[in-house]
């Protein structure tokens, strides 16, 4: 049986994370909880905005109200990466060789491991960021489609054009293709390796109920996992179309609770799926078998994060209910 | 605990051309003794300060909804910013949206409806327009925007009223009037006023919107004489009434217009292309309302900047009230209607391009 360790923290938990072993959580305050024998906190913003791990796992990165990049690590070191002035930061993504990349309204930045900054430019605001797999190469997701940039290089950006508000991004972690979620309860995807022009490169994902808010790739990149619907809806990205003209599983279907956060476990085809009335499963691809791990709270789940070995599930709610989940108990 | 979370943060929207005095409104706002306290979300930082702790830059973002609807327009930063400011409410009372001199304010009222989650944590409560008495004339004549401003406020501010005359003040009230008969007109100088009657107005609360103007739609109609009673508007001046023979208003009848018996008090410097439609019918058929006013706003809700109605149904002892922006249109039963009320149905249109014959008539085809 699963055990829940429950750990109150009465403010928007904005993320929910392992670093190495320590479940991090990062409120919309500005503070940062971490369990290490014992609980611990940093203030690291006056306002938290966006949260996520640095690629190589090791820390935090954060993004606030009061303009500045952040990182924490496991030990509770905490850095400055850089600052974008007293402007709020919309969007945050990290890549590989300790690459940072963070936006304030049309402008963006690209810290490099060095403390390099690159700047970037778009016509209109970057409301999510993402770093392909491979290469130095970075994603800006706008209003009418995503820029694709060459972080190094100053040649002009692919422009992949969908009518519409694209509010975040991600790449599959085989890099061939792109997601968006937008602001009209869809997902976009663009097939990176199709030619340009063709008209198989578009992804339309559509029916949603609600804004896609959380979006995971499955261990091994075959399947992205979303929220938005009253279950997980499942994509397949094994063929090689993706997921056009096949159904998406849809996983853990309640009533009328909607799935609020989702992500996959790192090494089993298993999402952990979090739900409006604060309830969180476990589904498993393959039969759609699933495993009650937290029953319910006063608000909605609003991050999760597995550790590595897939063990453990640290969740955050938006009322600040706050947890680790040890599925093995 | 999360109380904030389950009422409705109130949200203001100041809009005005630059120099009308929104920052010195705003300033008003924040630091009178009220308790309360703001978040503020603005464009660009002025070169007046803003006296306050949570000020929040925003670049303006418009976004067009991907379903085939031109009117269908959010701003992307509000619904950014709003949902960043709510996470952490009970830092704030209440929300102020500062505009643009420029800025369309249907996409910034938009966002408070269209967006589920803005929706669900904020609740807008009045629109407000700043004008410059002084130079509104020049304004109309020149930027669509300000028109547009007036037409879609629920409280304008007719602001440097000291700068000009008497006379030019009631000329500007009356193009205002003409422009939006429903919203409720100030006089003000240097952007002073209560603050009582700018905020918790309630204006697209469905129970409150209509109820806060008794004489709603009054003005405008033969039966309603504005008089030193009628104290809904605050005006002091003769307008929108219905003008007589020996008025002495400035002004003259657009021939071959149609404006639905609307007295139009119109001088050629003031010429408006935004109008009103105000409409009156006895008691309507459901059957027939519900379709018809779901195909009006369908149809012509692009055309539409604003709607307000209290019908009253066939069978219907509680009064229906609707109110619309463009093709967004929401109603719901209001109270009972009172024994001393006439049961009849009046609707206003505030838009550009629209057929008043085409309106009255299907409107008046409705009634059961």
């Amino acid at each position: 049986m699963p055990t829940l360790a429950p750990l109150n923290l009465d403010d928007h938990c904005v993320s929910a994370r392992f670093i190495k072993d320590v479940p991090f959580f990062a409120l919309a305050s500005g503070e940062v909880h971490r369990l290490d024998h014992g609980h611990h906190k940093a203030e690291q913003h006056d306002g938290l905005l966006c949260a996520t791990i640095s690629q190589d796992g090791q820390s935090l990165i954060s993004a606030g109200e009061d303009g500045t990049i952040m990182s924490l690590a496991a030990d509770g070191t905490s850095n400055e990466l850089a600052t974008m002035g007293n402007k709020w930061i919309n969007a945050l993504g990290t890549g590989p060789q300790h690459a940072v990349g963070f936006a304030s309204g049309k402008k963006a930045q690209i810290r490099l491991k060095d403390g390099t900054i690159r700047e970037f430019e778009e016509e209109r605001s970057i409301e999510g960021i993402a770093f392909a797999p491979k290469g130095m190469r970075v994603a800006f997701a706008r209003y009418n489609g995503v820029s694709l940039h060459w972080v190094n290089n100053q040649t002009p950006p692919v422009n992949l054009v969908w009518n519409g508000a694209h509010i975040d991004v991600t790449f599959s972690p085989d890099g061939r293709f792109l997601v968006t979620s937008m602001q009209e309860n869809a997902l976009h995807g663009w097939k990176l390796d199709g030619k340009a022009g063709d008209e198989d490169r578009h992804m339309r994902m559509t029916g949603y109920p609600a804004k896609v808010k959380s979006m995971s790739w499955s261990a091994k990149g075959k399947w992205l996992a979303s929220s938005g619907a009253s279950a997980a809806i499942i994509w397949p990205f094994s063929g090689k179309d993706g997921p056009m003209g096949k159904a998406p599983l849809e996983l853990g279907t309640r009533g009328d609770v909607m799935v609020t956060s989702v992500d996959c476990h790192p090494t089993e085809d298993v999402v952990a799926i979090g739900y409006s009335d604060g309830m969180i499963i476990a589904a498993r691809f393959a039969d759609n078998k699933e495993a009650l791990l937290r029953r319910g709270g006063s608000s909605a789940i609003s991050s999760m994060g597995w550790n590595k070995d897939g063990r453990l599930l640290a969740f955050g709610s938006e009322s600040g209910e706050c947890g680790v989940i040890d599925i093995a108990g | 605990m999360n109380i904030q979370a389950t009422t409705p943060i109130p949200v203001t929207v100041l809009t005005g051309y630059l120099g009308a005095g929104k920052t010195t409104l705003l300033n008003r706002i924040l630091t009178e003794d009220h308790g309360k306290k703001y978040a503020v979300i603005v464009n660009e930082f002025g070169e007046i300060g803003i006296d306050n702790d949570l000020i929040v830059e925003s670049d303006e973002e418009i976004y067009e909804m991907n379903n085939g609807c031109v009117c269908c327009t959010v701003r992307g930063d509000l619904i950014r910013v709003v949902q960043g400011l709510t996470r952490r409410a009970g830092r704030f009372d209440a929300i102020i949206v500062e505009t643009t001199g420029l800025a369309d304010p249907v996409p910034v009222a938009q966002t408070f409806f269209m967006d589920d989650d803005v929706r669900a944590k904020t609740q807008l409560d009045a629109v407000i327009a700043l004008v410059d008495a002084k130079h509104l004339p020049l304004r109309l004549k020149d930027s669509p925007e300000a028109e547009d401003q007036i037409a879609f406020a629920d409280v304008v501010l007719v602001n440097k009223s000291d700068l000009v005359s008497e006379d030019e003040l009631s000329a500007i009230e009356t193009t205002v009037r003409k422009i939006n008969p429903s919203a409720h007109i100030h006089r003000t100088e240097r952007s002073g006023v209560d603050l009582d009657k700018i905020l918790d107005r309630g204006a697209f609360d469905l129970a409150r919107a209509i109820e806060t103007d008794p004489h709603f739609l009054d003005h405008g109609h033969p039966d309603h004489e504005c008089g030193p009673d009628c104290d809904h508007h605050d005006h002091d001046h003769d307008h929108g009434h219905e003008c007589g023979p020996d008025c002495d208003h400035d002004h003259h009848h657009h021939h071959g217009d149609h404006n639905n018996g609307d007295h139009k008090l119109s001088a050629d410097k003031h010429d408006t292309s935004v109008k009103s439609i105000s409409l009156r019918a006895g008691l309507l058929d459901p059957k027939k309302f519900f379709p018809w006013i779901q195909k009006t706003t369908q149809i012509d809700g692009p055309n539409i900047l604003r709607l307000k109605g209290i019908i009253a149904l066939e069978d219907d002892d509680d009064r229906y009230v609707v109110q619309g922006i463009h093709m967004i249109v929401e109603g719901d039963h209001n109270r009972p209607w009172k024994d001393d009320e006439k049961r009849e149905s009046r609707i206003v249109f505030i838009g550009r391009d629209l057929d008043a014959e085409k309106l009255e008539r299907t409107f008046k085809a409705c009634e059961a």
